[in-house]
């Protein structure tokens, strides 16, 4: 049952020649995807060149001007407002910065889901959201407080608590270790990757950390900004995996794992 | 006349903004100048043009006057169609509170918290509006009705006046400027930090559960706080009359009594049930389409008190007309003075 589903011939998610742009800005290009169920795939690539709103167009926060995107099958993007809604209490989504909402305590925002999809009564979520909080280690007298006391790295283990909560098929990571110092950064990977072994979780990591992008994934697919390229070439510069990576030849995949500026200053200051 | 529209879009690449790349589109012929508008590049030839700087020594096209209309008709252009993807865009946002709204009852527990906000605390606020403009309308009308001889009229102005017109408009301006930026900068810092989007990631529809709610509580609130502003109006007019300014207490209420009818207090009600509707739809809309930034949020506050503002006088205006018109349908005698 488990290798059927960890086959390859099942995506949990495709993406369907998708195009996104943004009034007369192109910002991706025909990308093709299919993530198989249980794949932990990173989405590589330096700012701007489309990551977040390709993760955005997977779970219908915003819409694509072309193509499709599946989740199980079903067209994301057909689905009136109802079916969204109830279609996407099977997605994690790990934001950013963790867009907690300011007006509850973690406790609150950690049991929002539950609250919203269940009619559990309240000691049970409480079990539920401490026993949580434990999973990503975090200490139980945080509940009370509000997101603003905490300190980032703690507030983006609550997002991804209050993300895991509804036990999702597919967890979205949008950058999850932005802005954090190395040891925290680790922390996140360890509980990503902690996250997946319970199968069977997808999930897509959006991030321009190398450290990540060779620890954490099955599979990373890197994405070139639409402005670079020519017209007709495709926007995933690489798909494979983290080894293969390591090993690519092709001159912007090394720049990027290099992180070697090369002519890019200069184009900027032939720009200004 | 040496300049030539084209339309890059149709002929040739669309980012035709540099007079180098003209030149090469234009088998290089040495350009002058190009000018960009909407999808056509509008050039000049060198050759042509230094033939006729002998005439003009500035820099001014000789087309100048055609191109400043078809400027101005730009940019006229530009302020409809964006106005109307604006309203159709409003719309559409309203049409989908709608059906929320009838297919399912938001929770109350999200309910309570609008409830208090919109009501229990903009109380004080619009009491102290209502006493202030009753008075304000005792002082400016009493010297010239006084003239007259008909200050224990007033009674019958100043009531009818507030419960009419000022009590409804009043409540709702101090509800618009209090609660409409308030729910506006909030929706609008949800908006910037991503809490919409992790609202509907979590399968929570944020209109369900952001909109509705203060929808409801500016709906069902602002009739309880136009009668507040009224009693108030009342109240505060009662006293400048007859405290201050000495006029007879039997008078005084024997023309209102005369003047103000039951429909007079329907029409003030009835009116601020739509105020309220629009305050919620106005301020949750400039939140919900809030622009990034601090800069956005201030922008979405003070553009929600802006057009509520305005909405509540047009929605004034025509449901005046429509009320009074509904009023003579049935009572044609009214219309007859004296």
């Amino acid at each position: 049952m488990i290798e059927k589903l960890l086959s390859e011939e099942t995506p949990l998610l495709e993406v369907r020649d998708l195009c996104v742009s943004f009034g007369s800005q192109a910002v991706l290009r025909n990308i093709s995807l299919q993530i198989p169920v249980g794949q932990t795939l990173v989405l590589l690539g330096e700012s701007g060149c489309g990551k977040t709103v390709l993760l955005k167009n997977m779970i219908g926060l915003l819409k694509p001007t072309q193509g499709q995107i599946l989740f199980d099958g079903t067209d994301i993007h057909r689905l009136d407002d109802r079916a969204l809604s109830q279609l996407r209490c099977r997605y994690g989504f790990v934001f950013q910065n963790a867009a907690l909402f300011d007006s509850l305590t973690i406790a609150q925002n950690i049991a929002f889901p539950l609250r919203q999809h269940t009619d559990l009564p309240w000691p049970q979520i409480r079990e539920r959201v401490l026993s949580m909080l434990q999973d990503v280690g975090l200490p139980a007298d945080v509940v009370s407080k509000r997101p603003a006391e905490l300190s980032g790295g703690m507030r983006k283990r609550v997002g991804l608590a209050r993300a895991l909560m509804m036990h999702p098929e597919l967890v979205l990571y949008d950058e999850p270790t932005t802005g954090l110092d190395p040891i925290m950064t680790d922390i996140i990977n360890q509980l990503i990757l902690r996250t997946r072994r319970k199968p069977p979780v997808t999930s897509v990591v959006v991030t321009h950390n190398m450290d990540t992008a060779r620890r954490v994934p099955d599979r990373v697919v890197m994405l070139y900004p639409l402005a670079r390229l020519n017209p007709g070439e495709p926007q995933i510069v690489f798909d494979g995996t983290p080894d293969e990576l390591t090993a690519c030849r092709d001159r912007r995949v090394k720049q990027f794992v290099h992180g070697e500026a090369g002519q890019r200053l200069m184009e900027l200051v032939g720009e200004a | 006349m040496t300049w030539t529209v084209t339309n890059p879009v149709a002929s040739g690449p669309a980012d035709v903004k540099d007079r180098e790349i003209v030149k090469v589109f234009l088998n290089c012929q040495p350009i002058k100048r190009v000018i960009v508008r909407g999808d056509f590049v509008i050039w000049q030839n060198q050759s042509m043009s230094s033939a006729s700087s002998t005439t003009r020594t500035n820099d001014q096209p000789s087309g100048g006057v055609a191109l400043r209309f078809a400027d101005w008709l730009a940019a006229w252009g530009k302020l409809t169609i964006d106005s109307l993807i604006a309203f159709g865009d409003f719309s559409l946002f309203c049409y989908r509170t709608m059906v929320w709204l009838f297919t399912r009852f938001p929770r109350f527990e999200t309910l309570w918290p609008n409830f208090h906000q919109v009501g229990v605390s903009s109380l004080p606020v619009i009491a102290l509006t209502g006493t202030f403009i009753g008075m304000v309308l005792a002082v400016q009308s009493y010297f010239q009705f006084r003239q007259l001889g008909l200050e224990t009229r007033l009674g019958g102005v100043i009531n009818l006046t507030l419960v009419r017109e000022l009590g409804p408009v009043l409540a709702a301006t101090m509800l618009a400027g209090r609660v409409g930026s308030a729910m506006a900068a909030e929706l609008g810092t949800m908006r910037v930090t991503e809490q919409i989007d992790a609202l509907a990631a979590m399968g929570s529809n944020p209109i369900r559960y952001l909109v509705i709610p203060r929808f409801l509580a500016c709906l069902f609130l602002i009739p309880t706080l136009t009668i507040m502003a009224d009693f108030m109006g009342v109240a505060g007019g009662h006293f400048y009359s007859v405290m201050v300014l000495n006029i007879d207490l039997h008078h005084y209420w024997f023309n209102s009594a005369q003047f103000v009818g039951n429909y007079d207090l329907f029409v003030g009600i009835f009116k601020s049930v739509f105020f309220g509707g629009a305050i919620a739809m106005v301020s949750c809309y400039q939140g919900f389409n809030c622009t990034a930034g601090a800069e956005g949020v201030g922008r979405a506050a003070t553009a929600s008190f802006v057009y509520s503002f305005v909405s509540i006088l047009v929605l004034d205006l025509f449901l005046g007309i429509a009320l009074d018109a509904i009023y003579f349908t049935y009572h044609p005698e009214g219309a007859q003075l004296f």
